[in-house]
């Protein structure tokens, strides 16, 4: 196995407020190798968001250590090494769907020509070709979302990091999107870390399931998933599947017992 | 067509409101060049009297929509009578001092969402640029100005740039930071400079607030040249118009030439307003 994508040790991360401190993560350790996917699964407030933006360089840890493809956060933001896609699509209404997956590329100074290919392959990966001349508003939620998923995707970072992407949309599009996510990780063998607080979510997308209590934000349990990588969504009716499930259900429940 | 019957109805009671305060306002001259005459004029000859003297009170409409006929369509537009030269001459600085103010607006919003400093020292004074009355400072501007030799268009200019460049300081700072956490954080994630952050995120994002401020601002452009025309003893512009009406009694003038500035403001701001739908249908950001 080659070296971990992300290698947290002892990492915590405390907000000074005016009511004192708030311990957002406290003594994580996490390792995540290439071409995992990663769950963090928790109640609101357990630092899943937060450990996934020091992950992203967007914070900084107060203590402990944390390497993302061997550099420091930061180092790794710069070299450009993740597509991070919100939970909100966030997509910029004065652009196109094309020009919304152009501006990253623009920023990091791809050409014309290139742009425009990158932009017609992810279109493509994420189920939206023929949508390039579209303005968001035209688009459903769904729809925007899966555009913005592209947008992460236009400049070919190894990782991709998610913040309850599809935690807006009712869960028929959530099915659909999920199945398509799998799909997409198949054929892009990215190392993906994906919040939810969806246990059926997590289960079905994930090889790592991390569990997260609250106050302090810690990680309560990580689950290595016996599912095979390739999931019809009917694989929920699994017995593995259920026990998976029961299992985050028993964590996320003694973390807030004694939390 | 929806909205003409709203429209004309508003308009058919400020005529007839207009209409009613004429004979009210202007009966007294005419009753006292009765007792003068010792006559005893009729009611209806009151009536038709209050709304065909030289120099009334409150002209009626049909005197200022006849005048501004004669001023407007009559004259050569080269002519010192036109109506039409005046306004264009208080045009011209009012576009003049529109594109200053704005430039200068969008500048100081720049430098105020940007540097910490700018944020706390200019706005309390761009506030307080606005809290003095333009009437008392602009009589001072035009002297200091003229001191230095510069006359005309520039000194009015200058005045309308004063009042129109505030709406666009507040709008622009408004927009550029309108951007929210996400999206701001959306440019680290790639890793963005600062100017590439303002080029593609906030000055695309600010278009909407911008254009709010330019509608007001365009308006003030007005007031300011028409209010720069008024200490100067000018001789031409709109203000000029209003001023020398005012001295000589003129009220129609005075009236035909408000009424003038009233229509080049709606004017100006409907321009403004089909630019801006225009623009950001384009951007894509009205249906």
């Amino acid at each position: 196995m080659s070296d971990p994508v992300v290698q947290a040790t002892n990492l915590s991360l405390t907000f000074e407020t005016n009511d004192g401190p708030v311990h957002a993560l406290k003594d994580v350790n996490l390792t995540i190798d290439k071409g995992d996917f990663v769950s963090f699964i928790g109640p609101s407030g357990c630092g899943k968001t937060t450990l996934l933006r020091v992950i992203a360089g967007l914070e900084h840890p107060t203590a402990g250590d944390i390497s993302v493809n061997g550099l420091s956060p930061d180092e790794a933001r710069r070299t450009r090494a993740y597509g991070y896609v919100f939970q909100a699509a966030g997509l910029y209404p004065w652009r196109t769907i094309a020009g919304n997956v152009k501006l990253p590329l623009e920023i990091m100074g791809f050409s014309k020509v290139e742009q425009n290919e990158r932009v017609t392959k992810v279109l493509e990966l994420v189920d939206l070709a023929g949508f390039e001349k579209k303005f968001p508003w035209q688009l459903s939620g769904g729809m925007q979302q899966r555009a913005s998923i592209a947008r992460a995707l236009a400049f070919d970072a190894d990782i991709l990091l998610m913040d309850e992407p599809f935690g807006a949309l009712d869960e028929i599009v959530r099915d659909h999107l999920n199945e398509q996510l799998l799909d997409l990780w198949a054929s892009t063998q990215k190392t993906i870390a994906f919040v939810t607080h969806s246990i059926p979510e997590a289960v079905y997308l994930s090889t790592k399931i991390v569990v997260m209590s609250p106050r302090p934000g810690r990680i309560s349990d990580v689950i290595d998933s016996p599912l095979p990588r390739e999931r019809p969504l009917n694989i929920r009716d699994s017995k593995e599947f259920i026990e998976v499930a029961h299992r985050v259900r028993e964590g996320l429940r003694a973390g807030h017992s004694d939390g | 067509m929806k909205s003409l019957v709203p429209i004309l109805t508003v308009v058919a009671a400020i005529m007839v409101l207009w209409y009613g305060a004429a004979v009210w306002m202007n009966s007294q001259w005419t009753l006292d060049q009765a007792a003068r005459a010792g006559t005893e004029p009729s009611f209806s000859f009151i009536v038709a009297d209050t709304m065909a003297q030289d120099r009334p009170k409150l002209p009626a409409p049909h005197q200022v929509i006849s005048e501004l006929y004669d001023t407007v369509i009559d004259k050569k537009i080269t002519s010192k009578r036109s109506l039409v030269f005046h306004a264009w001459i208080t045009l011209s600085a009012t576009l003049l001092g529109f594109v200053f103010g704005t430039f200068a607006g969008i500048l100081l919003a720049v430098g105020i969402v940007h540097n910490r400093a700018m944020d706390m020292s200019v706005m309390p004074w761009a506030i307080a640029s606005q809290t003095i009355p333009i009437l008392a400072i602009a009589p001072m501007i035009i002297v200091v100005m003229n001191s230095m030799g510069i006359q005309g268009l520039v000194p009015k200019a200058f005045i309308s740039a004063y009042l129109s460049f505030f709406p666009v300081v507040v709008g622009m700072v408004k927009g550029l930071r309108s951007p929210g956490a996400m999206q701001l954080d959306l440019m680290r994630t790639y890793h963005a400079s600062q100017p590439e952050t303002f080029w593609k995120l906030r000055l695309p994002a600010s278009m909407p607030y911008l254009f709010t401020s330019l509608k007001v601002g365009i308006a003030a452009s007005l007031v300011g040249a028409i209010v720069g025309e008024l200490p100067t003893g000018a001789v031409r512009g709109l203000g000029a118009r209003m001023l020398s009406g005012s001295y000589y009694g003129q009220t129609i003038q005075i009236w035909s030439a408000l009424i003038m500035a009233a229509v080049l403001a709606a004017s100006l701001v409907a321009i403004v307003g089909i630019i801006q739908r225009i623009t950001l249908k384009r951007m894509g950001l009205a249906q």
